[in-house]
């Protein structure tokens, strides 16, 4: 069995094998895979007992869950109109230049995803971004490239 | 006049056990009474009477019901119930089980935002100890976290719940309503994070000391969310019923142009109107969210902006949405660009008007709102 399959098989043991699981389960895989390919979106569907379809319906629903390949760090830099105001196109600016990538690109080494996304609720804070799960607010260029930093190092090791 | 500051949600001499005993002590009819009388409307923009839905809901005849705290935020410009779930998120679980005290709900859940993630850990600690405290206390109760992925029209009650149900964030037609047919199909009782903490405490002051607080038609007060050209921005719980001038005063930078008010479904209000304009029910209600804008700021990068933002967010479903939002998003750019005469925006105002009157749910019926205050107030702006 693939390492996808069994990471499935224990998300559907964990949350149950009920349609109302599907959500936690389609998060489960992104969390470790980052995005949903095909593959995983059938095997959630045989696992669950639900048609491809439907999974593939749910997931595509949803902005954070992706089903086109990303980079093992996703970064998702707020696009809503308070950190519009507060500068969130130098900071976006910024990360193009340092990540070589535009947004909706991945780092050729696969490390970094480049995303926007709407508010984020720190609205008070901006400009605020994401990177995976973990908040960054109040950026500028130089904090947004200090941000990064710390998942350059965690894949080296 | 001023704003007055008021210090009921983060108040942190609450011992909430404390009030959760008591209201566990008190027969459910007076826990519902009690929240019908202190004339609590919802905190998260719909403003229905808190009260009457749990009183509904109690009424139903079912198997099995559901309590469901609304934590999706996604309105831009609101971040209170984050801040909330931070910093007393016990008051929220409280509220969660005063209200299965009143309804008869066994399971509740919190539907938390994706972009929250960062905190699911803390507060599934935190929901472990309430769990336990229920148990002790023989309470037939429990809380549970559900995630949302990122999707702004999962906040929308309906949309939520089939969220919830592992499917498309899809809004659902209503009637039924939730409190008849929502979760699972069961009855089931849907509040935003506020909302609970606002019924725990008033259960804890009484509902004559919350009403003592704003106007009649909005009992109480509320937690606003200060974003954009401020100096002060932050999370500020105000009475309610306040002008939108006093505000200002005290929240803007002194050269405040326009204030929107409700996020980007809300509405905007030129300097002109601070004077008349009073934040509430009676006037603009708001789920919390005040944007204010400075005159160096493009009404039209604003209202582009909030387009945009509907595009992205429509689910699609219902034509008027899905094709009005795109339509007025390329209305007002064709028209920027010289491509459409100015009166062209005449028409798109039209369609926005027949989007409140057609579209399938809150999303959709609501672009009108910063649309049209938008265009009416900033029409060069838009045009030129
Ligand atoms: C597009 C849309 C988004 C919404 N987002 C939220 C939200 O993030 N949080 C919330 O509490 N209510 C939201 N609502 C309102 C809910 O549908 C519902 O009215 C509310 O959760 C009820 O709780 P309340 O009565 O305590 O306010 C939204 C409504 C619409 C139409
Ligand atoms: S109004 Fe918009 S968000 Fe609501 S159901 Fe229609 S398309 Fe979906
Ligand atoms: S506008 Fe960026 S976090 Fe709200």
């Amino acid at each position: 069995m693939s390492n996808t399959e069994n990471l499935i098989k224990e998300l559907v043991e964990k949350h149950g094998k009920c349609r109302n699981s599907l959500m936690a389960v389609l998060q489960g895989v992104v969390a470790k895979e980052k995005y949903l390919s095909e593959d995983a979106m059938k095997k959630v569907a045989e696992h669950m007992d639900v048609s491809a379809a439907d999974v593939y319906g749910t997931a595509s629903f949803y902005t954070f869950l992706d089903t086109v390949p990303r980079g093992r760090n996703v970064i998702r830099v707020c696009q809503t109109i308070s950190c519009d105001m507060a500068g969130k196109d130098e900071i976006i600016e910024a990360l193009e230049a340092t990540l070589k990538i535009k947004v909706g690109e991945t780092t050729h080494d696969g490390n970094f995803s480049l995303l926007v996304a709407n508010c984020m609720g720190w609205c008070h804070m901006g400009p605020v971004m994401l990177i995976n799960d973990d908040v960054y607010t109040e950026l500028t260029p130089q904090k947004a490239m200090e941000a990064l930093e710390k998942y350059v190092v965690s894949t080296n090791n | 006049m001023s704003t007055k500051k008021v210090d009921i949600i983060f108040d942190a001499g609450c011992a909430v056990y404390d009030v959760l005993d008591k209201g566990l002590a008190m027969p459910k009819d007076d826990v519902i009474n009690e929240i019908i009388n202190s004339g609590l409307k919802g905190r998260g923009g719909a403003g229905f009477p808190t009260g009457l839905k749990w009183k509904f809901a109690a009424a139903e005849q079912a198997d099995k019901k559901y309590i469901i705290c609304n934590a999706d935020e996604g309105e831009p410009g609101t971040f209170k119930d984050r801040e909330i779930l931070t910093k007393v998120p016990q008051k929220v679980f409280v509220g969660m089980a005063l209200c299965s005290h009143a309804t008869g709900a066994e399971e509740g859940y919190i539907y938390l935002r994706g972009e929250y993630n960062y905190m699911l850990k803390e507060l599934q600690e935190k929901i472990d100890i309430f769990n336990n405290q229920l148990q002790q206390r023989g309470v037939n109760f429990t809380i549970k976290i559900k995630s949302g992925s990122g999707a702004y029209v999962c906040g929308e009650e309906t949309a939520l719940m089939e969220s919830m149900e592992g499917k498309r964030g899809e809004p659902r037609n209503k009637p039924p309503f939730p409190t008849v047919a929502g979760y699972n199909a069961k009855p089931t009782i849907i509040n935003n994070v506020e909302t609970f903490v606002y019924t725990t405490m008033i259960v804890r002051m009484g509902a004559n000391d919350f009403k003592s607080l704003g106007t009649a038609d909005s009992s109480g007060s509320k937690v606003f969310s200060v974003s954009g050209d401020t100096p002060n921005a932050g999370i500020f719980e105000l009475e309610l019923g306040m002008k939108l001038n006093d505000f200002v005063d005290e929240w803007g930078d002194g050269d405040t142009k326009a204030v929107q008010v409700g996020g980007a479904s809300g509405h905007c209000v030129p300097r002109k109107n601070f004077g008349e304009t009073v934040i509430g029910f009676e006037g603009i209600p708001t789920g919390g969210s005040m944007m204010i804008f400075n005159s160096s700021r493009s009404m039209y990068n604003v209202l582009k902006n909030y387009l945009e933002f509907f595009v992205e967010e429509s689910c699609g479903q219902c034509t008027p949405c899905r094709v009005g939002c795109q339509q007025l998003l390329k209305g007002i750019e064709l028209i920027k660009k010289g491509d459409r005469k100015p009166s062209y925006l005449d028409d798109l105002k039209k369609l926005a008007e027949s989007m409140k009157i057609s579209a399938k749910c809150g999303l959709g019926q609501s672009v009108a709102n910063p649309f049209i205050s938008i265009i009416d107030n900033f029409k060069e702006e838009i045009i030129y």
